[in-house]
């Protein structure tokens, strides 16, 4: 069983509480109904699958509720580090992201960033 | 014909578990599921008599009253002797959103020196005195099912479960409480 680290619940918890997201650190375009149908996939559908270190979103679905990222190998599954929804992507020591996509690219979520506060 | 209908509950009748933890229906208690920003809290506890607590698995209780910290804007509260929580919430006066799931809920009692193996048996959840101590609260799963664990004592817990998963719930603690200890 693997333990993933929630950063609202500040430790450890089962993987049995928690649920995959999908890739983080997509930004969605402001144009949106100006996009074209190729761009639209890009953004919506295609997603690198690559084998490594990855970024990707999780949520405590069975515990705090909250929606958070996780710094993960899809090939040993290790978890590096887990960080709130909204801050940008973590420098992991000495392992590179697997993605082709430069580490400067896509840090700006624009509903995660608001996700933390109920109003 | 009945002037009218009574209300059934849940679990009534049911007993299980063994000498080292026992498995009981819990009295039939007010609940609210709510939900607040943090602006909110001070006006809210007010209303409710206790401290809504902010930090991750912990709880207040007062009087028999009950506030589970579920995540950083969300809160269960129990109330044992059945007052209107949602009058009081309504009173508070500030923005929240407060739903009466008193029925939508229904609680299972594990208690004993093998309550916390009891639970154990189906709960991933570390309950050890360290980590899960008197007062600690937490959403979680039991088997295939989503609960809320409360240590209210030190041989003592609270298991939340949605009513119509409850004969599920408690045929788990049972088989646990009676595995518990061997
Ligand atoms: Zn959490």
């Amino acid at each position: 069983m693997l333990l993933i680290y929630c950063p609202y619940c500040e430790e450890e918890r089962s993987e049995l509480e928690f649920r995959h997201g999908g890739d983080a650190h997509i930004a969605r375009p402001t144009n949106i109904a100006d996009i074209s149908d190729a761009e639209f996939e890009d953004y919506f559908f295609l997603r690198d699958n690559p084998k490594g270190l990855i970024f990707e979103r999780w949520r405590h679905i069975h515990g705090c509720g909250r929606f958070f990222n996780a710094a993960r190998d899809t090939v040993s599954d290790k978890f590096y580090m887990s960080y709130k929804a909204g801050e940008p992507k973590p420098y992991i020591p000495g392992v590179s992201p697997a993605s082709e996509k430069p580490l400067s690219e896509n840090v700006g979520e624009t509903y995660e960033a608001t996700e933390g506060t109920a109003k | 014909m009945a002037d009218h209908a009574l209300r059934k509950a849940p679990l009534a009748g049911r007993h299980g578990g063994s000498a080292g933890a026992r498995v009981t229906p819990a009295a039939p208690a007010t609940r609210l599921s709510l939900r607040a920003g943090a602006d909110a809290l001070g006006a809210l506890s007010a209303a409710f008599g206790l401290t809504l607590p902010t930090r991750p698995k912990t709880s207040a209780s007062a009087g028999g009253r009950h506030a589970l910290w579920l995540g950083p804007d969300e809160w269960l509260l129990i109330d044992e002797n059945e007052a209107d929580l949602m009058a009081l919430a309504a009173g508070a006066g500030v923005l929240h959103s407060a739903v009466d799931v008193s029925h939508r809920n229904t609680a299972i009692l594990v208690s004993g020196p093998h309550a916390a193996g009891a639970i154990a048996s189906g709960c991933p959840l570390d309950l050890g005195n360290a980590i899960f101590p008197v007062g600690a609260a937490a959403r979680t799963v039991l088997g295939k099912i989503e609960v809320v664990a409360f240590r209210p004592g030190e041989e003592d817990y609270r298991v939340e479960c949605w009513r119509s998963f409850s004969p599920y719930a408690f045929g788990l603690l049972s088989e646990g409480a009676e595995d518990a200890g061997l």
